[in-house]
């Protein structure tokens, strides 16, 4: 049975692509048959962090069209076997992308994939409601700071009238991924807590991924930080999260990176 | 924590955030799918105030402070013809109790 996941916010820049990115390789490492889809047309950024951006022949809106079969544009990663990518179209603007033709792709991925991993687009539009239409669990990134905060709240309220599942009355399964979140910040009262932001919008906690070099480095070479460097603190924090999306129980942690006591001692990473 | 906050320690901001958030997300979530309650509200006591005395409708304005447990709504309406009766209307607690706890 196939879990269709959006990873959504409303706000840019929080690390939506880096999520998915980095759950849908710890997913796979983890042995299951999973699909990233880049639901962002004309901003397509899926293929770069997955680095995949030489190979993108033909894309969804392609096959939403009917111009392509849905296996010639699943681009397969070079890394893990069972980790696919289905790239969105650059060129094309988001009005292509159909209603209809989002659920025939979705319905064709369920029965191939174990885990249909959606990347939303920034915004409340379109392009953004389309990528949560036909999930069965959401992963909302939220950075600790108030206008992400307020945004994914609003995502939230969508969440629970807009999808197929909320049409229909039932329950679409929300999880709060806590990113860029730096404990030592939080600690001194600087940064809104972990607990305030699960305060406010009161959705399950999935995981909290710290603020790290190690994230834009994956970013920058075109690896998912789960295959890049899996035992930094974000890739641990990754698939931490990956398990429990799984179902395990576990206690949420914000894993550190180590320091030397220099560095301990003025709150900074020490240079290696 | 490490050395330097514990030497450095002052009041953090995060709390003065988490309240903002609080408050304005109790009302956005109170009015969702009712964002034009305040157009409402203006035209119907408009058009009471308009049964009684002639008013010009570009000189109302309606001004909006979200409290913490009480809002405020504060409706000034310019009557023409006699300055000195400009009415000055304030309804203290127009919006409703904020739905459930946070």
């Amino acid at each position: 049975m196939a879990t269709v996941l959006v990873v959504t916010s409303g706000k840019g820049g929080v690390g939506k692509t880096t999520s998915t990115a980095a759950l849908g390789a710890a997913l796979a490492k983890q042995g299951q048959n999973v699909v990233v889809v880049d639901f962002d047309v004309g901003l397509r950024n899926l293929d770069l962090v997955m680095g995949a951006e030489r190979r993108v022949v033909f894309d969804l809106i392609n096959v939403v069209q009917g111009d392509a079969k849905l296996p010639q544009a699943l681009i397969r990663d070079k890394r893990i076997d069972n980790l696919s990518l289905l790239p969105a179209s650059q060129t094309r603007d988001k009005d292509a992308l159909t209603a209809d033709g989002v659920e025939r792709v979705i319905q064709q991925l369920r029965e191939r994939f174990d885990w249909v991993i959606c990347d939303s687009p920034a915004g409340i539009e379109r392009g953004a409601t389309l990528a949560m239409r036909h999930a069965d669990a959401a992963v909302v990134v939220t950075n600790p700071e108030v206008s992400s905060v307020r945004d994914s709240d609003r995502i939230i309220g969508l969440l629970d009238s807009k999808t197929a599942k909320a049409e229909k009355g039932e329950r679409i399964e929300k999880h709060l991924l806590l990113t860029r979140y730096d404990p030592i910040r939080a600690a001194r009262g600087e940064m809104l807590k972990t607990e305030d932001v699960l305060e406010i919008l009161s959705i399950p906690l999935l995981g909290i991924i710290p603020e790290s070099e190690e994230v834009l480095r994956s970013s920058n070479l075109g690896t998912p930080v789960t295959i890049g460097n899996p035992t930094s603190a974000p890739a641990r924090a990754y698939f931490e999260a990956a398990r429990r999306l799984r179902g395990e129980t576990l206690v949420v942690s914000v894993p550190a990176e180590r320091r030397s006591f220099m560095g301990r001692l003025f709150g900074r990473r020490a240079v290696a | 924590m490490n050395l330097l906050s514990i030497m450095f320690r002052r009041n953090g901001s995060a709390p003065v955030a988490r309240d903002r958030l609080q408050v304005l997300l109790a009302h956005e979530r109170a009015f969702v799918g009712k964002s034009d309650l305040l157009a409402v509200l203006q035209e119907e006591i408009i058009a009471v105030i308009a049964k009684h005395v002639t008013i010009e409708r570009d000189k109302v304005q309606v001004k909006l402070d979200r409290g913490d447990t009480v809002s405020t709504l504060e409706i000034d309406v310019e009557v023409p013809g006699a300055a000195a009766t400009a009415a000055k209307l304030a309804l203290e607690g127009a919006r409703p109790a904020m739905a459930g706890g946070f």
